[in-house]
């Protein structure tokens, strides 16, 4: 359309048929050209592949997070009938942070879920498009000189092509997502590493490095409210909790 | 005229729809120049909505070139504002 000089589409129709131009013109040769195109389809599926194991790393990091949101509750209300407030609010504030990383992964799965639907329907796509063409090139070969056969196939091969640039910009654009997700995921994993999500109980009564952070996460209202509530349930249920503050309770944490 | 929702596929719009379009899309960029994100998702809704109401969705056998090729549809404003400023969807070479 000579008359369209909008810049949004012309920008990206200019790109896409610069990576046209890059690569090599499937006209060229018939044959060779649905060669070509074929080698292409199968990277294509590879790249729906690498989202597929993205989302299945990401839901097992969910898996891990839902233990250890257990895992913490546990050892808050552990800690709470021992007398151990501090401790409990420690656990707590871990397990909100841990609850806030539980719902972004579950963001990202579900981004990462329609990423992938969407490109299994351009592979669709292309895969059409690639056995059309090479119908159309038996047709061609058939039916016209060598000459003629060039311009025929000029067009249908722009076509894939198009097509094929599409789909290549569509899984470049899913790998810069997942790179940002597993990126994000890396720095949770560290923190997890450093800090002591592994037994809350080891704590003594000096604040750590991941306490500091935790706190200055301001999950500060939540933990209350849980605490309070957990306070109610560990203190009516049991009759015999010890008191606050003083480190009576000796014996070994009850389950 | 064949036009292609990068990510999504080829339509065949009417052809006095391009007016619209082009209109549509020259606002949109201007939106972004100025940095009014919600003006340009508003203007961004509309071209798609123009091309998936007006146009017809092509066979996907249909071995044909886009005359006009919109970007994916859930660009965000950084990638658009990327797209005038030099490091866009495809990064210039």
């Amino acid at each position: 359309m000579p008359g369209l000089a909008g810049r949004m589409s012309t920008v990206i129709k200019a790109k896409i048929s610069k990576l046209l131009d890059r690569a090599e013109d499937p006209g060229e040769s018939l044959d060779y050209g649905y060669q070509k195109q074929v080698e292409l389809l199968q990277n294509v599926k590879k790249g729906v592949a690498d989202v597929v194991t993205s989302k299945k790393r990401l839901q097992m990091q969910s898996q891990k997070y839902e233990q250890q949101v257990v895992k913490l509750d546990t050892q808050a209300r552990q800690a709470l009938s021992q007398g151990r407030e501090d401790l409990a609010r420690a656990a707590l504030e871990r397990k909100t942070v841990i609850q806030g990383e539980l719902q972004s992964l579950d963001t990202q799965v579900k981004e990462l879920e329609s990423q992938q639907e969407q490109l299994t329907e351009n592979e669709k796509k292309l895969r059409s498009k690639v056995e059309a063409f090479r119908t159309k090139k038996e047709v061609i070969k058939a039916q016209y000189s060598a000459a003629e056969a060039q311009v025929q196939i000029s067009e249908a091969a722009h076509g894939v092509g198009e097509q094929m640039a599409d789909v290549g910009l569509a899984i470049q654009r899913a790998e810069d997502k997942t790179e940002q997700m597993r990126a994000r995921a890396g720095a949770v994993e560290e923190l997890e590493a450093a800090g002591t999500f592994e037994d809350i109980t080891q704590l003594g009564e000096g604040q750590d490095d991941i306490d500091r952070e935790l706190a200055q996460l301001g999950a500060g209202a939540q933990v209350d409210d849980e605490l309070a509530k957990m306070k109610a349930e560990v203190g009516g249920g049991g009759g015999d909790a010890p008191a606050l503050g003083e480190g009576g309770g000796k014996e070994g944490p009850q389950t | 005229m064949i036009v292609r929702i990068a990510g999504e596929g080829q339509f065949q719009v009417p052809d006095e729809d391009g007016e619209r379009l082009n209109q549509l899309d020259n606002r949109a960029v201007s939106a972004v120049e100025a940095g009014d994100e919600t003006g340009f998702h508003e203007l961004w809704t509309q071209m798609l909505e123009l091309v998936t109401t007006d146009g017809n969705a092509l066979p996907d056998d249909e071995l044909v070139e886009s005359d006009v090729i919109l970007p994916p549809r859930d660009i965000s404003f950084e990638e658009a504002r990327g797209e005038f400023t030099g490091e866009g969807l495809i990064p210039d070479e």
